[in-house]
């Protein structure tokens, strides 16, 4: 208790009444957001834009009741700065999170119209920017609450269960977003597999080029100037331009050779995409694998080889254990930026979430895009959470 | 490599010609003004092509206008993005720094695109939603930097300062801000480069820029447009890529000398 308590009085000096002048900004922001923004939007059909939900057809019926953990979240900013209330806000969050989102799903079923299928009920400005709130005051209060990374992100995956909940109960089905996803259903599951199928068929060469190059780099350093300009200069090229100069060679390529088109090879598609997204995701894995080796301690080196060890067994049994943290730093940023990547990829006909985002964009109809864009996110930050959850395991079992 | 180059022995003329900067900066003012030149080429390689060559905009006027949407949201993620940094390191602000990191670390989890399709439904379509969700995404890298060069001054550096009795401003200005400047300038790299390309894909959302030759190419089963802005927003990256370094390189020897 007694680094926390140390730590407590570091970040938040308390002052009079006000001990938490962060979640003060952000409860103020989302009441900026409540008052100035609407939470839902309603319209006939797809095509027109929506009008305002008034909070008052929301809220009916003592359904006001679902804000009263906003109100506890008012108080937050002067309550006492101990762990007890840190969680307490935490938790009183997650619950507002999914009431918000309970009460969006709810008016949306009370607008509905049974007779006619095409009204729209979407999310409106409020509503992100109160969930986008709660989501940092959650946040926060983990971080004050002194808990560590990975202790935050199992927390954070245990606070998003009452979301999910709701979204399985079908209280949300007469969303927009929701009836997006039920007219495609089959379209969206594919999607989201072909999304993680490109991604996996990227690491596979992406670490076998990728792992030699790093080795290599940190053997020879008068090789890492000219091997990481080149893939720098690659890494600098838009997505979109170098998905687009890799159509006309491989085009030419399977035109010259056409048994290649057997193997599913073709200027647009899924073989582009992957050569594309292989070019960019070297940069991090050779830096990282370069860099984690290089950061092994050469004393720790020294003693291994003092107690006999082979130089094959030192790299085996010391400098891949003690260079792992680094590389996978380096595969969190190719995995993530992987996943953002193939989303543009759709724009040469490879498929996955972007094809919905795009198709979205090309129609105007914006819950579509937001029915690609929120798994998308999603898929980043869960791949981002998982990967630095491991990194702080093995850090924490190395230290 | 550019040290050698760079060291005051060698003849100036032959230092110039091994530097790439320059001959990348001629390659892209000859493709931007000379792609029209290249149409037999264009015709020759695509032979089924009735239109080998993008002539609904002058591909300087397309190039214009992405730098003008680059320059323009990027300059607002500076300004922002160094003032959140400079007021996360400053004793008032230092409470709102975890806050500013988790959302500098989760923003740079979403991809760009996301951010690019999500400011369509709240803003419409056009130049203004690419703006925003530029400038925004911007915003997050030059934060990041910001903070790490700022936090990356010495403390004996902002001890000797107070002691030849400057302010806090002073020190901000001639002291800290100057000793972080290789980081920020880095920062600032890292975001103008992300903005290139995100404003390239921006043309899905209807802003005119070197995208949109390339979505046109695309929809249109054009390769010959695609290569000819792929080449063109391609070359422009680098380019600014390579001036950056440039720049970083001045400031870190400056800071030095």
């Amino acid at each position: 208790m007694q680094p926390l308590l140390a730590s407590d009085t570091d970040v938040a000096p308390e002052r009079g009444y006000l001990r938490n002048r962060v979640l003060l900004v952000l409860v103020l922001i989302a009441l900026a957001g409540g008052f100035g923004l609407s939470f839902l939007t309603h319209a006939p059909n797809r095509l027109i834009s929506g009008r305002p939900v008034a909070w008052s057809a929301i809220l009916a019926d003592g359904r006001f009741l679902c804000l009263l953990p906003g109100l506890a979240l008012l108080i937050g900013p002067f309550l006492r700065q101990i762990r007890t209330n840190h969680i307490l806000i935490a938790l009183i969050g997650a619950a507002f999170a999914a009431l918000l989102f309970w009460l969006a799903g709810d008016a949306a079923s009370r607008l509905a119209d049974p007779a006619s299928t095409s009204a729209r009920t979407s999310f409106g400005g409020a509503f992100w920017v109160i969930e986008a709130i709660t989501a940092l005051a959650i946040a926060d209060a983990l971080q004050r609450a002194g808990f560590g990374p990975a202790t935050r992100i199992g927390i954070s995956l245990i606070l998003v269960v009452p979301i999910a909940l709701v979204l399985v109960s079908g209280s949300a089905d007469q969303l927009s977003i929701m009836k997006e996803y039920a007219t495609r259903r089959d379209v969206f599951g594919a999607a989201v597999v072909t999304h993680i199928q490109i991604v996996a068929m990227t690491l596979v060469p992406t670490l076998l080029i990728g792992v030699p190059l790093g080795i290599l780099a940190f053997r020879r350093p008068s090789l890492r100037g000219p091997l990481f300009a080149v893939l720098n200069i690659i890494q600098t090229i838009p997505s979109i331009a170098l998905f687009g100069l890799l159509i006309a060679p491989l085009a030419g390529l399977v035109a010259t050779f056409p048994v290649l088109s057997q193997f599913g090879i073709s200027g647009i598609g899924v073989a582009p995409a992957v050569i594309a997204l292989t070019l960019y995701s070297l940069l991090p894995i050779v830096r990282n694998t370069s860099a984690g080796l290089e950061q092994v301690p050469g004393a720790v080196i020294d003693a291994a080889s003092g107690m006999g060890l082979t130089p094959s067994q030192i790299f085996r049994s010391v400098e891949i254990p003690l260079a792992l943290p680094v590389f996978l730093a380096g595969l969190r940023v190719t995995i993530v930026q992987a996943v953002g990547l193939t989303a543009v990829a759709a724009l040469i006909g490879a498929g996955g979430l972007g094809a919905i985002i795009f198709q979205g964009l090309g129609s105007s109809a914006l819950d579509l895009v937001l029915l690609g864009v929120v798994p998308l996110i999603a898929l980043a930050v869960i791949v981002d959470a998982s990967l630095k959850l491991v990194i702080s395991i093995l850090k924490g079992r190395a230290a | 490599m550019s040290e050698i180059a760079a060291s005051p022995h060698r003849p100036a003329l032959e230092s110039w010609l091994r530097d790439p900067l320059p001959w990348a900066f001629l390659l892209l003012l000859a493709l931007v003004f000379g792609m029209p030149a290249l149409k037999p080429v264009f015709a020759f390689l695509f032979p089924g092509q009735e239109r080998p060559l993008y002539e609904q905009d002058s591909f300087w006027s397309l190039t214009l206008a992405h730098l003008w949407l680059v320059g323009v949201s990027s300059s607002i993620s500076v300004i922002i993005g160094v003032a959140a940094g400079i007021f996360v390191t400053r004793p008032a602000g230092r409470e709102f720094r975890p806050l500013i990191e988790t959302i500098v670390a989760t923003g740079q989890t979403f991809p760009p695109v996301a951010v690019l399709a999500v400011a369509v439904p709240l803003l419409g379509f056009g130049p203004a939603p690419a703006l925003i969700a530029l400038a925004l995404y911007g915003l997050l890298p030059v934060t990041e930097a910001t903070v790490a060069g700022l936090e990356s001054v010495p403390e004996a550096a902002c001890e000797a300062a107070r002691g030849l009795g400057f302010g806090h401003l002073g020190r901000l200005l001639r002291v800290e801000l100057p000793l972080a400047a290789p980081v920020v300038i880095a920062g600032i790299r890292t975001s103008v480069i992300i903005n290139i390309g995100t404003a390239a894909i921006a043309s899905t959302v209807g802003a005119k820029t070197l995208g949109l030759p390339i979505i046109i190419g695309l929809s249109g089963f054009n390769t010959a447009y695609v290569l000819q802005g792929a080449l063109i927003v391609g070359t422009l990256a680098v380019v600014i890529d390579l001036a950056f370094e440039r720049l970083g390189g001045f400031i870190s020897r400056w800071k030095r000398g």
